[in-house]
This record gives structure tokens, C-alpha cells and sequence, in this order.
């Protein structure tokens, strides 16, 4: 996925020289093609995610479109005043390019895992913020960010990810895209969860259970539409993010119901990671397991949830 | 070989401070009824720069007022902008937007918020006040500058006690890395902080090595000296393919006899009728 979005911000460069491209000190190699064919316009600055930022706004300003890349919880936490005030305050269009999104980071520990990176960039004015599920869709995404006229995060996924979008499902930026028609069950997913969300719904599907997958490309802004229009069909809505539950996909769902469809806020579930830090290293997917969040556990959660408790279906 | 140590000398040049002149004067009026306006303000910080401010908009940037986006200007960066009274009354006095703007600062519906915004007032580039940003803004104009071939200039005035920041050194690499003798980074070292004087809240010393040693050229000036000021940037570029520091050493709320190195008038709020007058009086010495 990493690679498929800086083939696609090279392939922009070399038809728009607007287009430059600030990393901070990436893997060897990185974009190298875009370096010896176009050095002037492809920066490496070094570990300093707050000049990284900065300089970019200071590009941006003078008419260029940086897209910047490091990973997602320096680009976040580290430079956080920068992206408020010089990106967002001044509606730039910079673009950042966040590896390893939530869980990816696993053996690396807490310091590495970006689970709130949502929750803060959604919190600023005028961000934009995606999580494609695929490297297919990222490169559908890409092209799209160009003519953004503000500011945007872009989260990546491990690489090698399950394939499950469709060109023919088309992209638009705020446009939710349903995975499965809707049954009882609505799974609105983000990222990587949304082909954990279609897991869920092929096994419950065997069992009879009809669930749709809304996947939630853009985060920010959020899609009420494809909420609210579908809320009068289902018994049960469940977000699904590989993200704490303080301020991600399930929270923004939630003030949506709050604000616009109050009654059905009680028919949300809200699948994530608790507030805490990671206290386990392993691999992505074994920490999804521990979160309860591969497809399994979700078809889990919703199986219990519709016998259960009868609270949450009514 | 840089002789860091004349430098150091140079540097530590103790200044007879000059007398002010009118324009100056008249300048500092407008920072009070600036004050006077919002009923608050930063009246040491802007009062220190105000010759900074005043003798780049008069002698050296390429600007006009009548085309605040021209894109021939010389770039402006007022990175500490709790300073920005200076910079409101010079853009005031040179005709960006009318003086009774002055009387709205920080009102309501003013555009002349007690930080710069670039959304608001003519003039400003960015919106500053979180410190330590503008040094990196500038970096990326002043790459931006190269990248289009363009002969214009990049200025951008710090605090002492914003260079605190970390951020500010990691674009002090950045100019050096990228030889941007296109940008000028301004300290104006009145040496007191808001809470104390920088050298017990973080001592900066030694201030001229440290930025010759990320790459700047670097020179030591009376920042309230207008000639000295003057001579000072008509020389810019220093150095070919370095970037350009410039150490303005100023005193905190100068021009105003009572208030000159005191704390205290870092920020004023709640002046009495008779504190403005006492002011406004101290200025015309």
C-alpha cells in the first residue's frame, strides 16, 4: 500500500511540478526513481517531523501541493501544533502520508502504534482524513487528493493487504462505499476493519444473518448519508476500527446518531481498541485478536449481541 | 576558517543606546493606540522591534501595499507574534489598512488580533503566536523562492525566548542544509523573557556560534540603531549559499523609560488612563 501511494505521488510529480515530496529519513531506496528524475523537487529532511511540517506549509504557501511521509505517529503526535496551526489554520493543501496506521507497528511496541491518529487529526478544522482498505484503493485515492484545496491525512495499511475493493464500486472522496448490501446488521468499517467487517459478514451470512458493510474511506468528513439512509433497515449498527474508541470511526458514528437519529443510538456498537496501551508486542493481526477485532470476533460480537441483548436490538 | 571567537566579541559589543527619532516615535504612538484599542497587548515585545520591523518595510523588502500578494515581495515573517503591535503599525503606517484599525486590536470584530493572521490582515504571511513556527514557514518560502528561480527574499523576525524551541533549530539545519542565502532569520535579542531574563530561564549564550555553526551567517547589530540596521542588511547575503542570521540586540519595551527592561511590561492589560499617559509621555521623552 506504502508503495502504491508514493508510485502514485510520483506519477502525479512527473505530470504536475507543483508536486514535490518531503520524507524524513525513510527506508534506503525510497522513491528513488522521483529523486534521480526529479531532485529538485523531492526533499529528505531528516528526523524533524515539526520542520518537516512547517516547510511544507512554507511550500504550500508559495503554490506548491508537498506531500509529506513519515511514519503515522511522528506525523501525528510529534508536529501536532504544526499540522493545527501552520496546515489546517491556514488551509494548506499538504498531504500526509502516515505509514503504518493503527496496529501495523505491532513488534514495535506503544511508541509506534497509531491509535489515536484519527481521533486528533479529526479534531482539527478543515483536515481531511482517509484509511483506504487496500492498495487498489489507494491508488484511486491518490490521484483524487491533488486538487484538495486543504489538508489531509492519508493512513496506511501494512502492505500486502487482502484485496477487497472494486474499481468498479468507483472512489469519491466523503463517499462511503457499501462493501454488502445491508441486511439486519449494518458493519461500517475503516481501513483494513472493512475486510475484517466482510469476514463477519460471510460467516454470519451462512448462518442466515444478512449484515452490509459500509466502508468508511474518508473519516473525516463523514458520510451521514450512507448512515442515516440505511438506519430505518437495520436492527443493529456496528463500527468497527482498528483505532481507540475515544474519538475514531465509532465515536464519529455516535455523534451522529446523538445529533440527527438519537433513537437509533441505542442500536450502536462500537467495536475498538480500549483506552489503554498496547501491553502486547506480536504481529498486527495477533493484536486485532487480542482486540477482538478480526472477522471471527466480530461475526462473534454481533451473533451475541442479536441473542443476548435484547436491549441493543430494540 | 570562521573566527568564532571575534565573532563572540563582536557580539558582545555593548551598545550606546541611540537616540529615537521621529518616525520612530511615531511608530510607537501607533503600538499604543494599538494597546490602547484592545485594552491590552505586548507592549515590550513589540516595542523592541519596532526598528527591525520599520527598516525592513522602509529600506530593504520589495513590497507594496497596494498589492499585499504581489509575488515579486520580499516575504515577511513576524514569528514572534505576540510582537505584532510593530508590525500593525508599520503595515498601518505604510498603508496596508487604515489606522483606526488600530482602535478595534483585538475587539470583536477587528482584524488585528492580538497574534498575526494571515487570513485577516493585509501583509501578514502567516499566522503566527504558536512560537518557534516561522523559521520553518520560511525555510519552505525561501526553497520555494529557488525552486522558481525567483529573486525574492524571505525575512523573519524571532523572539530570544522563542529560539527556545526546539522546532527553531531544526529549521536552523534545514537553511543550512539547503544553503538558502535567500533567508534572513532576525533574533531580536532583548534578552528578557517573559518570565526573567533569557540567561536564567535558558541561557542562549553563545548565541553567535551556535547559529554560525548550523550554517548561518551571522551578524551582531544594535537592532534599535536604524542606520546600523540599514547598513546591516544592505549588505545581505552575507555569504553565498548560507543562510543569514542576524542578532539584533534591542531592549524590551525601548522607548519607554520606566518600562525599558522590565518584565513586567512583557504584557500589559487593565492600564489606568494616567499609566497610558505616563507612557505615551515617556515616548516623546
Amino acid at each position: 500500500m506504502r508503495k502504491t501511494c508514493l508510485d502514485v505521488v510520483y506519477e502525479l510529480a512527473k505530470k504536475d511540478d507543483r508536486v514535490v515530496f518531503i520524507g524524513s529519513d525513510l527506508g534506503a531506496g525510497t522513491l528513488d526513481q522521483f529523486r534521480d528524475e526529479m531532485p529538485d523537487r523531492f526533499f529528505m529532511e531528516g528526523v524533524s517531523e515539526q520542520n518537516l511540517i512547517g516547510m511544507a506549509a512554507g511550500l504550500a504557501m508559495e503554490g506548491f501541493i508537498p506531500y509529506v511521509n513519515t511514519i503515522a505517529t511522528f506525523i501525528t503526535r510529534r508536529c501536532y501544533e504544526q499540522v493545527a496551526v501552520d496546515l489546517c489554520l491556514h488551509n494548506l493543501p499538504v498531504k500526509l502520508i502516515a505509514n503504518g496506521g493503527g496496529l501495523v507497528y505491532a513488534p514495535l511496541g506503544p511508541t509506534h502504534l497509531a491509535i489515536e491518529d484519527m481521533a486528533i487529526l479529526r479534531a482539527l478544522p478543515r483536515m481531511t482524513v482517509f484509511a483506504p482498505c487496500d492498495k487498489e484503493e489507494m491508488a484511486r485515492l491518490v490521484p483524487q487528493t491533488l486538487e484538495m484545496s486543504g489538508p489531509s491525512y492519508i493512513r496506511l495499511a501494512k502492505g500486502g493487504d487482502e484485496i477487497v475493493s472494486h474499481a468498479d464500486r468507483g472512489f469519491e472522496i466523503g463517499k462511503a462505499i457499501q462493501m454488502r448490501k445491508s441486511g439486519k446488521v449494518l458493519i461500517v468499517g475503516t481501513g483494513i476493519t472493512t475486510t475484517r467487517a466482510l469476514h463477519a459478514a460471510e460467516e454470519l451470512a451462512d448462518e442466515g444473518i444478512e449484515c452490509g458493510v459500509l466502508h468508511m474511506h474518508t473519516v473525516k468528513p463523514l458520510d451521514e448519508d450512507a448512515i442515516l439512509s440505511q438506519l430505518d433497515d437495520v436492527e443493529l449498527l456496528v463500527t468497527v476500527e482498528e483505532h481507540t474508541l475515544v474519538g475514531g470511526l465509532g465515536s464519529a458514528v455516535g455523534d451522529l446518531l446523538l445529533d440527527k437519529a438519537p433513537r437509533a443510538a441505542s442500536r450502536l456498537i462500537r467495536l475498538g481498541i480500549p483506552d489503554l496501551f498496547s501491553d502486547k508486542y506480536g504481529t498486527q493481526d495477533e493484536l486485532l485478536e487480542y482486540y477482538g477485532l478480526q472477522g471471527p470476533q466480530i461475526a462473534q460480537r454481533i451473533r451475541d449481541t442479536l441473542n443476548g441483548d435484547e436491549e441493543k436490538v430494540a | 576558517m570562521i573566527d568564532l571567537a571575534a565573532l563572540e566579541r563582536e557580539a558582545h559589543t555593548v551598545y550606546e543606546p541611540v537616540a529615537l527619532d521621529r518616525r520612530s516615535r511615531d511608530l510607537r504612538k501607533l503600538v499604543v493606540r494599538g494597546l490602547v484599542g484592545g485594552g491590552r497587548g505586548h507592549l515590550g515585545s513589540a516595542l523592541s522591534a519596532v526598528e527591525i520591523v520599520r527598516v525592513l518595510y522602509d529600506d530593504i523588502m520589495a513590497h507594496d501595499a497596494a498589492r499585499p500578494n504581489w509575488e515579486a515581495r520580499d516575504r515577511f515573517l513576524l514569528s514572534k507574534g505576540h510582537g505584532c503591535l510593530a508590525q500593525y503599525a508599520v503595515l498601518a503606517d505604510e498603508g496596508y489598512f487604515p489606522k483606526a484599525e488600530l482602535d478595534r486590536f483585538c475587539r470583536f470584530d477587528g482584524i488585528l488580533g492580538g497574534h498575526p493572521d494571515a487570513g485577516k490582515v493585509p501583509g501578514v504571511e502567516a499566522s503566527t503566536g504558536a512560537l518557534g513556527h516561522g523559521p520553518s514557514i520560511a525555510v519552505g518560502m525561501a526553497v520555494a523562492a529557488k525552486l522558481k528561480g525567483s529573486a525574492h527574499r524571505v525575512f523573519c523576525v524571532t523572539g530570544d525566548g522563542e529560539i527556545n524551541e526546539g522546532a527553531v533549530w531544526e529549521a536552523a539545519m534545514a537553511a543550512g542544509k539547503h544553503q538558502l542565502d535567500n533567508l534572513t532569520i532576525i533574533v531580536d535579542y532583548n534578552k528578557l523573557q517573559s518570565y526573567d531574563r533569557t540567561e536564567v530561564v535558558q541561557d542562549l549564550e553563545p548565541l553567535t556560534s551556535k547559529w554560525e555553526s548550523f550554517g548561518f551567517a551571522v551578524r551582531n547589530v544594535d537592532g534599535h540603531d536604524v542606520e546600523a540596521l540599514r547598513r546591516t542588511f544592505s549588505t545581505l547575503p552575507f555569504a553565498t549559499g548560507r543562510p543569514n542570521a542576524v542578532i539584533a540586540h534591542t531592549i524590551k519595551s525601548r522607548g519607554v523609560a520606566h518600562a525599558e527592561g522590565d518584565p513586567s511590561w512583557h504584557h500589559k492589560s487593565k492600564m489606568t488612563d494616567e499609566e497610558i499617559a505616563g507612557v505615551l509621555a515617556a515616548i516623546e521623552g
